[in-house]
């Protein structure tokens, strides 16, 4: 069994969630507890296998799963023309460590549902959903093949919106989810254009062989901008972030903390396509740049935003859109160095490491911070900051959740944020001062915001408006004390880490030969 | 507790450290404090608050509400804001023109630079 489970773990990171939400009406049916420990399982399981895969990557290289194939790792036929035909999913470090950080957040936010829509209607939908989600994006960032990169893209996208719809709430989710599901069509719908570009250069889908054949031509540029655009709008970057406030404020708390996961995963793909596709046949420094500039915006743009912003999740919407430029900043100067090793070696590959580190950073701590404002909404009915004051009397618990991740998202120490902030402060400090100054200034300002909010949510005296609020259910206070918890673990041992999950990831991004050799070797 | 120091190639950050130097810090803090007077009682008019004289507001009225907090910083920044915060006009067609926009100016950047 066990063996089984080890060798077609990509398959089944697919299959357990994507079963478990075709079942979940029927399951549905038997009433909340079975639906809910249906729901606990099925993420539970995903979440364990994978782990189970990041284990064998981290410890045995990267795995190599081909579908329909008498053996998983026969990636090319022998009368294919040297053409991987079949559907191949290409797991190394960067996979597997997004894969694992996203089924673990899609365990914790199924259960914060639990007990957040446990008087909501239409359930099985809203579970099903998730689940599809987190196949989209499972689905992202291990598959190997670039169309099947564009159906998960589609899953993640729709389900996503469906689920910012998922309270009508007057018709104005129903807007921001319209809004997010158009855009994200309109990015999935370029990205497909790009894949078709390359498809009709390369005779091929499979990621490793347009790596291998890679020639640059005005058609692979082309193809390159519709990629960098579509995906950067998924990832919600200035100035494709205008659907980042609408989305992450009207959906529930839970699927919120979701999506930043699920923006990450367009944001895996954009270094995916930048490194293992492209890699050093592109203009590196010119692209790098255009990641820089993107990333400096989002930076920018979404702190200032931040800071007048009314109603919290709004606010902290804007602060995600903020640390996504972190990560594309650290990965961008990374890609500025590519080819120079000196230069990666003194201080682009720190930076790359700060970048990936820092995406596991914030779907901590800004899950867990969207998962306080779900639980302050839950129990106050509104957003509005203006309107709450003196909770930290009466809901003691998310206080203290809260301020575990606002300290961490300011970059404060002890906690997860400081570590890779640190990292990617350092590392472009020598590339650009002036840069890094700008990151350290967006992070004194991001601090600034959620004093701000801390004051306006808990501080002052117990208002008499407020004076029947309680603390939320159990299921959402482990949900948040499981995210505050590693938000701490990861802050104080950051170095095991960075040197067991983080410096892999960012060598099977630097290291394009061996993604490319991870396919070819299977023949 | 080498095990825990990350190196970012120009410095290291060792949590460990930092939490054993905090923990002092707390326990200093402590002990000054158990230095001095001990607290007032909490009932009688020397508990209560003292705002120059003036009654003790409403618990309503007693709260800064989140807008008042950073008025100086927005003010200061007004000339940015008027700029940047129009942009964000909610309208579906202006962010498709702002990813078509987007992607022109990419396009320049890669195909042409």
């Amino acid at each position: 069994m066990m063996d089984f489970i080890m060798a077609n773990a990509p398959a089944l990171l697919i299959a357990v969630p994507m079963l478990g939400a075709f079942a979940l009406p029927l399951v549905g049916r038997l009433g909340d507890t079975p639906r809910n420990g249906w729901i606990l399982a099925v993420t539970l399981i995903t979440a364990i296998i994978a782990a189970l895969l990041a284990w064998t990557v981290l410890t045995g290289g990267p795995v190599l799963y081909t579908f329909g194939a008498a053996s998983s790792s026969d990636a090319i036929p022998a009368d294919s023309g040297g053409i991987p035909i079949r559907i191949i999913f290409t797991v190394d470090a960067m996979s597997a460590f997004m894969a694992l950080f996203a089924a673990f957040v899609g365990f914790i936010t199924c259960l914060y549902s639990v007990a957040s829509e446990r008087l909501s209607s239409g359930k099985d939908g809203y579970y099903a959903l998730m689940l599809l989600l987190l196949v989209g994006i499972l689905g992202m960032v291990t598959t190997g093949d670039l169309f099947n990169f564009f159906v998960f893209l589609e899953i993640n996208s729709l389900a996503g919106a469906a689920l910012v719809a998922y309270r009508i709430d007057k018709g104005v989710s129903v807007e921001a989810a319209l809004k997010y599901g158009f855009l994200s069509t309109l990015a999935g719908l370029m990205v497909l254009y790009a894949i078709g570009l390359l498809y009709g250069q390369y005779d091929s889908l499979n990621m490793a062989v347009i790596a291998s054949r890679m020639s640059y031509t005005m058609l692979d540029k082309v193809a390159l901008a519709l990629l960098i655009a579509g995906l950067a709008l998924k990832a919600g970057a200035v100035p494709l972030h205008f659907w980042t406030p609408d989305a992450y404020s009207m959906a529930p708390a839970a699927v919120t903390a979701f999506l930043v996961v699920a923006s990450q995963a367009g944001l895996y793909g954009l270094f995916r396509v930048l490194f293992s596709v492209y890699g050093l046949t592109l203009n590196y420094v010119t692209v790098g740049w255009a990641v820089i500039i993107l990333g400096v915006l989002s930076m920018v743009v979404g702190v200032t935003m931040a800071i007048p912003q009314k109603d919290v999740k709004r606010l902290m919407a804007y602060h995600a859109v903020s640390q996504s430029g972190y990560m594309l900043l650290g990965v961008g100067v990374g890609l500025v160095v590519l080819g120079d090793a000196a230069a990666m070696d003194a201080f682009g590959r720190t930076a790359m490491e700060g970048g990936i580190f820092h995406i596991v950073n914030h779907a901590m701590y800004k899950g867990l911070l969207f998962l306080t404002a779900g639980a302050i909404f839950l129990q106050t009915g509104t957003r509005n900051l203006n309107k709450m004051g003196g909770l930290g009397h009466s809901m003691k618990w998310t206080m203290l959740f809260f301020i575990i991740g606002a300290l961490a998202i300011a970059g404060i120490p002890p906690f997860n944020g400081f570590a890779s902030k640190l990292m990617i402060y350092e590392s472009v400090f020598a590339f650009s001062p002036v840069i890094a100054v700008i990151a350290m200034v967006v992070s004194i300002l991001t601090l600034a915001s959620f004093v701000k909010v801390f004051h306006a949510i808990f501080m002052g005296p117990q208002q008499p408006k407020y004076a029947d609020v309680i603390e939320v259910p159990r299921p959402m206070l482990v949900a948040m004390g499981a995210l505050a918890l590693l938000t701490i673990l990861m802050g104080i041992f950051p170095e095991q880490i960075v040197s067991t999950v983080i410096a892999p990831a960012a060598n099977a991004l630097i290291d394009q030969s061996a993604y490319v050799a991870t396919v070819f070797g299977g023949v | 507790m080498i095990a825990e120091t990350l190196y970012t190639g120009f410095g290291a950050w060792n949590p460990i450290v930092w939490l054993v130097a905090f923990a002092v810090a707390i326990l200093l803090a402590w002990f000054i404090q158990r230095l001095g007077e001990p607290d007032i009682p909490g009932d009688g008019e020397s508990g209560k608050s003292y705002i120059s004289g003036n009654d003790e507001p409403s618990p309503e009225d007693g709260h800064i509400g989140g807008s008042n907090l950073y008025w100086g910083f927005t003010d200061a920044m007004k000339g940015y804001y008027a700029r940047v915060v129009p942009l964000h006009t909610g309208c579906l067609t202006d962010y498709v023109l702002w990813f078509l926009g987007t992607f022109a100016l990419l396009f320049i950047f890669i195909g042409v630079l």
